[in-house]
């Protein structure tokens, strides 16, 4: 069973935006938001050239990445086409207007990824 | 509930067409069949000519494959001739008796070959040029046969006879006009083309009436007997003079057809509402189109109707032509005829294969024709389309865009001539291979496409026309015209000034209620139409309208550039170039404190720090206590000035006084793209005044201003606007310049752009010619930029949302 860690609240992310998630080991996640209020996680990380896709500009299911403006779909982490390549998603719990991150993903998923500065 | 059913009649180019754009915006709303009397699934028409000559095959020419119907769950009845329609019942039933019912129809039934109703028409060996049936008639012939008669010297008969030749055969043209192509050349250029195509070894016939075919005793073709007793040899007639919409199964059902059946501006019919008609076969205002870009035009727009958008309207196309025969370049478009009213200018040298003609009437390109040197074309095309004025270019009309420098196309005539792997592209480093295989192998049309695909010419844009080239040499001529009116982007049929005008027009103050009025098809737009909706909105509407800056790029959000690396630069604004030493002490002590890697002096005379942490902007920022630099925006940049009078032994004006002044004034100033400013104290020019947005040069008797400079990815120097003898004219004249592109230009289009769009002309009668016009776009620059807070400081008032620099819940 998945032991979930609590983040912030929904509303401490923007509307159409993102807040950055920091890991003591691995690269740091992006939390995302929409007009529909569902929130969506993915490594912030571009699997074009490693742009930090929290800085994007996210609009229906997608963000723009800053770099190049991949188009990212926030639900699969994956370019839409003809742009290819994934990045990592990550599950995301709503409990009462606080966004939960599952801990066994958090200890195990793109723990190699080289900590963006930013 | 129950999805609703359209059947497709006619499995070509339009009519598919219309299903992909109709596939792209509502996806699931009908259930879809598809006729097709051919056997093959839809194929590239126009290629048929380079498969003839050999140059490409039947399985390159394919658009869509079995697997594409499949995908997208569409029933397919293949070879399936449709012979009727019950339009009370609403059934289409094909020869073999197959049916299928219909709540939507489309009829894309395209055109038949024109036979000539002479004796012998029907014997074997006398074909028309329509389908991949008739071409693969013509490769076996050509495996057998000696002799070719070609009837029609047309494009498409033209194109024929090219490839027959290629294959072998001893080909004569037949053309009963005084010259080839009269629909596309005038005289000149169609007996250039004659003598071209002489010297490959076809034959002519011009001026001949043809009388009869005649036939051997096994009933085929054996010779062409013409009007005046003469016979030629002939064991394959194509029959090529022209195409005649099919309206055969529309005339029977009772639609009303009148040189094609006739729609209206949604391509409905006239007669039948559920009833639609693209392609071909459809005639719009009198016209039934027989190129494939105002087809793709129709069809889009009938998919947004089929769709129930109820957005688009198609409201015919100008056309142009050219010829697909490998090494021969012709281009026309428009009237090129020239005649009453009209002027001419002339370029003619038949030794050296070269003939231009432009034809003009009230100021405005109106047509052209080309032989030889094509390189032009898109660009006439594009002005004939726009109706620019062209009194300021006239001059240098005939030598081509690169002799006016609008668009940055270093190298444009080579596209032809590169080699595979020469680079196309340079900010995405593509090369011409890998365009021209996209272009092939995923069958590309525009140059959005090409850009999705490739990435050519999506970055800075100066290869566009190297790009449009590659798309006419690889796919033929008459893909790819984007329509005169563009999109904003795939959310929406909007154009950027029809989002302007609404804006205005309505007092639109949110991005929701121009998507609304406007009918977006997205719910919150995309990285391209938001930022310029909100752009719109704030400029049209300072003080009412809220900046929103979630519709911004990162760097208008955070104040800073983002860097490759996610971290981002910082440069503080120093007036007119100038600092003291407090200013670089602050600046030094942040540069340790903070351990900022590399400090660098800009272009534009102020001091870069690269590799800043997102989380130190707000403290760098608040150190440093200098004034933000927007480097980072769409907005007023720098103020590059010279030391001027007050130093210079030359100078003849206090030009660093006049560029604070400028800076002071016009700091702040958000506008569709970057916007800098030069003021120099003398002739001398040591700011570069000459390519800057608005560039200011210092003389004795006061001051000349020069607008519409550019340093950027294509030079472009400056426009002389106006002397001015006063400091305080200086700024407003500058002012009202500012503001009107502010107004009035598009997003992300440059000053140079924005004038080359409306004309200097019309630049100069807003501003010079208009007093209490000049006044009011300076005072309704002074009303936007007044209490306009700085963003590193008045987070609140510029709406910074501070929260992005602190990360959440570390784990």
């Amino acid at each position: 069973m998945s032991t979930w860690k609590s983040i912030c609240a929904v509303t401490d992310i923007p509307v159409l935006g993102a807040r950055r998630v920091e890991r003591a080991r691995g690269g740091a996640i992006a939390i995302f938001r929409n007009t529909e209020d569902k929130v969506f996680a993915l490594l912030d990380r571009c699997p074009h050239k490693g742009g930090p896709l929290s800085q994007g500009i996210v609009f229906g299911e997608s963000v723009a990445c800053p770099l190049h403006n991949w188009t990212i779909g926030l639900a699969d982490g994956c370019a839409r086409a003809p742009d290819q390549g994934c990045t990592q998603r990550f599950s995301v719990r709503i409990d009462n207007g606080v966004v939960h991150l599952d801990l066994d993903e958090l200890n195990s998923i793109a723990l190699d990824e080289a900590q963006a500065t930013s | 509930m129950k999805k609703m059913k359209l059947v497709l009649v006619g499995n070509g180019m339009a009519g598919i067409r219309t299903l992909e754009e109709l596939l792209k915006i509502a996806p699931d709303l009908y259930d879809i069949t598809v006729f097709g009397a051919e056997p093959h699934p839809n194929y590239n028409r126009i290629l048929l000519s380079p498969v003839l000559a050999g140059e490409q095959t039947l399985d390159e020419i394919v658009l869509n494959p079995l697997s594409w119907y499949e995908e997208h769950g569409i029933t397919l009845h293949l070879g399936k001739k449709v012979v009727d329609i019950d339009r009370r019942k609403r059934v289409v039933k094909a020869e073999d008796g197959t049916e299928a019912e219909y709540d939507r129809l489309l009829l894309c039934t395209g055109s038949n070959p024109f036979i000539l109703p002479v004796p012998g028409k029907e014997l074997a060996g006398v074909i028309a040029y329509r389908d991949i049936s008739d071409t693969n008639t013509m490769i076996e012939a050509a495996a057998t046969y000696q002799h070719a008669v070609v009837i029609g010297g047309g494009l498409l008969g033209l194109e024929a006879a090219n490839g027959l030749m290629l294959r072998g055969m001893r080909v004569t043209v037949v053309h009963v006009m005084p010259w080839l192509m009269e629909r596309q050349l005038d005289d000149v250029s169609g007996k250039l083309l004659q003598k071209s195509l002489e010297d490959r070894g076809i034959a002519f016939r011009i001026g001949a009436h043809t009388q009869a075919l005649i036939g051997d005793k096994d009933g085929r073709v054996m010779a062409v007997q013409f009007k005046d007793g003469t016979e030629i040899p002939a064991d394959l007639v194509v029959m090529a003079a022209g195409i005649r919409p099919n309206t055969a199964l529309a005339e029977k059902i009772g639609l009303h057809c009148n040189r094609g059946i006739v729609v209206d501006d949604t391509m409905q019919t006239v007669t039948d509402p559920r009833i639609y008609s693209v392609g071909e076969c459809a005639a719009h205002r009198g016209i039934a189109y027989g190129l494939v870009a105002p087809l793709f035009e129709q069809g889009k727009v009938c998919a947004t109707h089929l769709a129930h958008f109820g957005i688009g309207r198609y409201q015919g196309s100008l056309t142009s032509t050219k010829l697909k025969v490998t090494g021969i370049d012709l281009f026309s478009a428009g009237n090129f005829m020239g005649g009453d009213e009209c002027e001419e200018i002339v370029m003619s040298d038949p030794y050296g294969g070269v003939y231009k003609k432009l034809v003009i009437k009230d100021d405005k390109l109106v047509g052209a024709c080309m032989y030889g040197d094509t390189v032009d074309g898109s660009w006439y095309f594009k002005l004939l389309r726009e109706g620019r004025k062209i009194a300021d270019i006239r001059d240098k009309l005939m030598f081509g865009e690169s002799n006016i420098g609008d668009t940055g196309h270093e190298g444009h005539s080579r596209a032809a001539s590169m080699s595979d792997n020469d680079e196309v592209c340079g900010c995405n480093g593509v090369n011409k291979g890998t365009i021209c295989k996209a272009i092939k192998e995923k069958g590309l049309f525009t140059l959005e496409e090409v850009k999705k695909h490739t990435k050519a010419s999506a970055s800075c844009g100066s290869c566009t026309g190297l790009v449009e080239q590659l798309l006419m040499f690889t796919a033929g001529g008459d893909y790819s015209k984007p329509p005169t009116k563009k999109a904003m982007c795939g959310c929406t049929d909007a154009s950027h000034q029809d989002a302007r005008e609404a804006i205005k027009a309505d007092h639109l103050l949110t991005i929701d209620s121009v998507y609304k009025a406007l009918g977006w098809r997205t719910p919150n737009g995309c990285s391209s139409c938001r930022p310029a909706v909100n752009y719109y909105l704030i400029s049209t509407w300072p003080k009412e309208a809220k900046d929103d800056p979630q519709s911004r790029f990162i760097n208008e959000r955070s104040h800073a550039n983002i860097q490759k690396d996610g971290t981002y630069s910082v440069i503080p604004r120093m007036w007119g170039g100038e600092t003291s030493a407090a200013e670089l002490r602050r600046i030094a002590d942040a540069v340790d404190k903070y351990k900022v890697p590399t400090v660098k002096v800009t272009g534009g005379q102020r001091i870069d720090l690269l590799g800043v942490k997102k989380e130190d902007l707000v403290n760098i920022w608040k150190d440093i206590g200098m004034p933000s630099g927007h480097a980072y925006a769409k907005a007023l940049r720098t103020v590059k000035t010279c030391v001027g009078s007050e130093w210079c032994r030359f100078g003849t004006q206090d030009s660093t006084q006049m560029g604070k002044d400028l800076e002071r004034a016009m700091w702040r100033m958000y506008a569709p793209h970057k916007v800098k400013f030069a003021v120099s104290g003398c002739p001398r020019n040591c700011a570069e005044s000459g390519i800057k947005d608005v560039g200011i040069i210092g003389v004795d008797s006061g001051w000349e201003m020069y607008v519409g400079g550019n340093g950027g990815i294509k030079t472009e120097v400056a426009h002389f606007f106006v002397k001015l003898k006063t400091a305080a004219e200086v700024l407003e004249y500058t002012g009202a310049f500012c503001q009107l592109y502010r107004e009035e230009g598009w997003y992300l289009e440059r000053t140079v752009h924005y004038i080359s769009r409306v004309g200097l002309d019309y630049v100069k009668k807003r501003i010079l010619e208009d007093a209490p016009g000049r006044k009011a776009l300076w005072e309704r620059l002074q009303f936007a930029l007044d209490g306009e807070p700085d963003p590193w400081f008045e987070f609140d008032k510029a709406a910074v949302d501070t929260r992005q620099f602190a990360p959440v819940g570390a784990v």
